[in-house]
């Protein structure tokens, strides 16, 4: 009954009842953090709208994101992760959802910044639908911790519309 | 020494009686790890609700040796979702982010893209051949949560195979040479 085997067992036992519970309650205090986060995003200028030779239109632009999320992160956070989608309705599509530009924040110092940029993935339709589009710009968020759930949010912003022509 | 005689002895004095009791108890072990594995399959809705992550395609989000918890909602696939599916033809599943999402008006059905967050490119090369988006059914859940470093044990195992005949050995010499 008092051997090294048990007393072992019975040790690691408890030592693993013991991290999963502390790591249950780490992640349950993110659940008390209220986040703010603030966003806005400009399109500077649209470079180029053409049609791909399959038959797809492709759009580059230049846009300018700036973003307050200081308030997403907590103690038990590990990254941010963040990305800009473009999102529109065709007639074949209910949804289209296509990610423009995305980063990782690592820390919450990082987290207030501003950026210039082009597109880091092809805007793509599937289809030729986007002449004239009007479209939401929408800055998501994704709260990877460094133990537990994870949760995520965006924020929408509208009014944003594609030119009548290809040029 | 003494150990090795000790250990010899018992399995000398063996009974049926008390041989057929820890088999049975053993195997009441195993079906219960069984129930509750089906039983996290059923509450989950996913073909597997935990996943061990392989590669360094999501770092530094996920590493190699950390385990998601996965759940499958009949919610639609949006972009920004860390997903696991299979590709047709190759038997590990893959964890990556949804980037691009195509939903139909008529039928609701979904074309998406995925990428790794640590790679430079689309998951496109990936997919099966000719294939340029993943459906609904190739998504096996999304995940929800993660613990990190606990997956080792799961790779260890994987790779190096002696080391899950060590531990199996071990713990049936264990269970059979235990006075209770």
């Amino acid at each position: 009954m008092h051997s090294f085997g048990y007393r072992l067992n019975g040790l690691l036992t408890f030592a693993v009842t013991i991290l999963a519970l502390m790591c249950a309650i780490t992640s349950l205090s993110d659940n008390f953090n209220t986040p703010s986060p603030s966003a806005e995003i400009k399109i500077m200028n649209i470079n180029w709208f053409q049609k791909q030779p399959q038959g797809h239109d492709e759009v580059s632009l230049t846009m300018n994101v700036s973003a307050d999320l200081q308030s997403l992160f907590t103690w038990n956070t590990k990254q941010v992760f963040i990305f800009v989608a473009a999102e529109y309705e065709t007639r074949k599509n209910s949804l289209n959802q296509v990610s423009l530009w995305d980063a990782i924040i690592p820390a919450k110092e990082h987290a207030k910044f501003w950026i210039h940029t082009s597109n880091k993935y092809r805007f793509v339709d599937q289809g030729n639908n986007l002449r004239g589009k009007k479209f939401n710009l929408t800055l998501h968020w994704h709260v990877m911790p460094k133990t537990g759930k994870m949760s995520a949010d965006k924020i929408v912003l509208t009014g944003y519309s594609l030119p009548e022509e290809y040029r | 020494m003494g150990w090795i005689g000790d250990t010899v002895d018992s399995i000398k004095s063996i009974q049926i009686r008390q041989l057929l009791t820890q088999v049975v108890s053993l195997g009441m072990i195993v079906t219960s790890a069984l129930i509750i594995w089906k039983g996290l399959m059923c509450v989950t809705g996913s073909e597997s609700p935990v996943v061990v992550v392989l590669s360094g395609s999501m770092e530094p989000g996920f590493k190699r040796g950390d385990i998601l918890f996965l759940h499958m909602s009949k919610d639609p696939i949006r972009a920004g979702e860390i997903v696991v599916f299979n590709i047709d033809g190759r038997e590990i599943p893959i964890v990556h982010r949804v980037i691009k999402v195509h939903e139909r008006q008529d039928t609701g059905e979904v074309d998406v893209l995925t990428k790794g967050d640590n790679n430079y490119g689309d998951d496109r090369l990936l997919y099966a051949q000719g294939q340029q988006y993943l459906q609904r059914h190739h998504i096996m859940g999304r995940a929800v949560g993660f613990l990190p470093y606990v997956g080792w044990v799961t790779i260890i195992m994987t790779e190096k195979p002696i080391i899950k005949y060590i531990l199996i050995g071990a713990l049936g010499l264990l269970v059979i040479t235990s006075k209770d």
